[in-house]
């Protein structure tokens, strides 16, 4: 389930305004695809292809939650750019999720 | 007795000295125990241990997940108390996961749940084959997620889940005001609740550990003290042991004649429990020095506790009285334990006790003293501690010796009571003061199972050691010293004047004797003389008839009368008139 929109980027692009996102789920629960749908929406809205998109089954690879300390799900991980930040829930209140990706002010 | 109750609740042995006895087994196996207690109690202690001695006594493997300590941290700390964590992670004995929650880095948006902790912790269980768990301390959860709701519901649905993997978990959970936990743990793990403790009184602080709840089996509900030291926790349920230790019949000499003969002449029981008590200086450590002497003299191993001085101290002052106890304490017969009772807790004390009496395997135990531990307030916690050193000492076989200090007021004090009933020979050492001098005497208070001697005796130090003498008895009670002496002189006094009056009467008799002979010679002198004097008259008298009775016969002859008609009596009495 990976679905890249650009992987090859530029470094400077990465430190810049290029966002990479990893979303954290269990199995393609109800949750799980509203979030992505979610998700999906908000970038595109919002971040004109300049993201890619990593969704990470933790049914599949259960090893992997460890990393990014996942506990609740599902869980949208800011890895760019920095500083890490989380966003858990289904991703429904959009005004929340660009708070919590700093597209907005809190 | 644990076996049987075995059958009814399977239990999960935790390999925690005197844990698995308190509970008569271990932790219920397949489900979850909540390890309770305010900061810095010996949870997150507990739950490892469970998870070391499982992976290395039981052949369970364990997930550790912890909320707060980093792997490394963990690893680090622990390794202070022996275990070699990362030996056990590499050889997938033990899954470490660490838990870690920024509430700032968390937006929440709408709904969510925590299948991710469910999937971690199901990962690092089947990595491993887990059988224990120890989530340490999921109460962190809650200063991270912010909707309480959910996060009680997930945690609801984690201990059934935990339970229906069938893993013996162990929650830790932080104290709260009036609860036992701070966030009510309690609520979702009611199985059994285990709740540790480590309280501060009066400067030293000690550990204790309480089963407060345990379904469908029984336990020791009391509250027991523990220890976390370099070997791990251990439990201390010395109340759990019963009175029905081994008894010994043997016996062993006191190392002082006097005494020992004040005993049957066979001195104490193996085994049994001394008390050695009296004033200050009377010389209580003399006596139980003198009895590391002989034990070791015998071979035997002495543990000497000394909480007032240090072992070269005492070593010099018991050599003063002919006691070399260097040559056994360098022979390894004869082990010194010196440290101020204030240095920690009575439990520790007990602690540390059980632990060096294990190791050491002595034949032998001297506490010198024990009141040392007794402040007036914690007199009964004093008794207790007592009473399971006295128990633990008699179940290994052991043979105690306890000094304790009395005040110079009442030689029975009341905590000196309270601990007369715990032990079996009961020494009084005093001082008698009288005509200006302090002296030392010795009586046997009581002895269980031996007829003993009830002579209050003084006894004197001398560079021999301590030497019995015989007690006098005077109007003011003992008599002692000089005063001792001077009875001693008058006995002998009043012996000398009896002497010499048999002598005086004996002569008396000799003389009364010799007189008396005397008379009964002059008396015989006399008769004899009159005698005499009356044979010579007799004599006389004879030759008077004789000659009368001539002269009628010459009378008759001449006048030719008939001879025949004279009568003598006539004769007789005529010649008595005619002369």
């Amino acid at each position: 389930m990976k679905e890249n929109s650009d992987t090859e980027v530029s470094e400077l692009e990465m430190q810049n305004d290029f966002w990479v996102l990893r979303l954290y789920v269990a199995g393609k629960s109800p949750k799980a695809l509203i979030a992505l749908t979610n998700l999906k929406k908000i970038c595109r809205d919002q971040l004109n292809d300049k993201f890619t998109i990593e969704v990470i089954d933790l049914l599949e690879n259960p090893q992997l939650g460890a990393d990014d300390q996942i506990l609740a799900l599902p869980t949208l991980v800011r890895k760019l750019p920095v500083p890490v930040r989380k966003i858990i829930g289904d991703l429904s209140n959009t005004e929340r999720v660009l708070v919590g990706l700093d597209l907005l002010p809190q | 007795m644990i076996n049987e109750t075995n059958k009814n609740l399977p239990k999960s042995p935790t390999g925690i000295e005197g844990f698995d006895e308190i509970t008569l087994g271990g932790l219920p196996k397949g489900r979850p125990t909540l390890v309770c207690g305010a900061a810095g109690c010996g949870k997150t202690l507990f739950g490892l241990e469970f998870l070391v001695r499982g992976a290395k006594q039981f052949d369970e493997p364990g997930v550790f997940m912890s909320f707060e300590e980093t792997k490394d941290e963990l690893v680090a700390n622990v390794s202070s108390l022996g275990f070699d964590l990362q030996n056990l992670i590499d050889n997938k004995k033990i899954a470490l996961d660490h838990v870690h929650i920024e509430r700032s880095e968390i937006q929440e948006t709408g709904e969510y749940d925590l299948e991710g902790l469910f999937i971690r912790l199901g990962y690092a269980i089947d990595s491993i084959g887990a059988k224990r768990v120890v989530l340490d301390t999921i109460e962190s959860l809650f200063s991270g997620l912010p909707n309480q709701l959910i996060l009680r519901a997930e945690l609801r649905r984690l201990f059934r889940w935990l339970k229906n993997k069938g893993v013996t978990a162990i929650i830790t959970g932080e104290r709260g005001d009036n609860t036992l936990t701070r966030q009510g743990l309690e609520e979702y793990v009611s199985d059994c609740v285990i709740f540790l403790d480590h309280r501060v009184t009066e400067q030293t602080s000690t550990r204790r550990l309480r089963v407060v709840k345990y379904r469908g089996t029984v336990h020791g509900t009391n509250e027991y003290p523990f220890l976390i030291d370099e070997d791990g926790f251990s439990v201390l349920p010395v109340t759990s042991l019963g009175l029905n230790h081994a008894v010994s019949n043997e016996r062993v000499l006191s190392g002082i004649d006097g005494l020992d003969k004040m005993l049957e002449g066979k001195g104490y029981y193996r085994g049994s429990t001394v008390l050695v008590s009296g004033t200050a200086g009377v010389g209580k450590t003399s006596v139980a020095a003198h009895f590391a002497e002989a034990a070791c003299k015998r071979g035997e191993r002495v543990l000497y506790f000394c909480f007032e001085e240090s072992p070269n101290q005492l070593m010099r002052n018991m050599l003063s009285i002919g006691i070399d106890l260097e040559t056994w304490q360098q022979k390894g017969l004869l082990q010194f334990q010196a440290t101020r009772p204030t240095f920690y807790g009575l439990e520790m004390h007990l602690a540390v006790t059980h632990k060096i009496v294990n190791n050491f395997k002595p034949d032998v135990v001297i506490f010198d003293p024990i009141n040392s531990f007794a402040t007036s307030e914690k007199e009964n916690e004093v008794k207790t501690m007592l009473m399971r050193i006295v128990d633990f000492l008699k179940a290994c076989q052991v043979t105690a010796l306890f000094t304790s200090l009395t005040s110079n007021k009442s030689i029975l004090e009341t905590s000196e009571v309270g601990l007369s009933s715990l032990v079996d020979t009961h020494i009084t050492l005093r001082d008698i003061e009288l005509s200006g001098e302090r002296n030392r005497v010795m009586y046997v208070l009581k002895s269980r199972g031996m007829a003993n001697s009830n002579q209050v005796r003084e006894f004197i130090l001398t560079e021999n050691g301590v030497e019995l003498r015989e007690a006098y008895i005077g109007p003011e009670g003992v008599l002692t010293g000089s005063a001792r002496i001077a009875q001693e002189a008058s006995e002998n006094a009043v012996l000398l004047i009896h002497e010499k009056d048999i002598e005086r009467k004996k002569r008396e008799l000799e003389r009364k004797r010799k007189v008396t002979e005397t008379q009964i010679a002059a008396l015989r002198a006399g008769y004899e003389a009159e005698e005499s004097e009356g044979i010579v008259m007799i004599e006389i008298e004879k030759d008077k008839i004789k000659r009368l009775r001539k002269d009628k016969v010459d009378m008759a002859k001449s006048r030719k009368a008939e001879i025949e008609t004279i009568s003598i009596n006539n004769l007789t009495n005529n010649g008595k008139d005619t002369q």
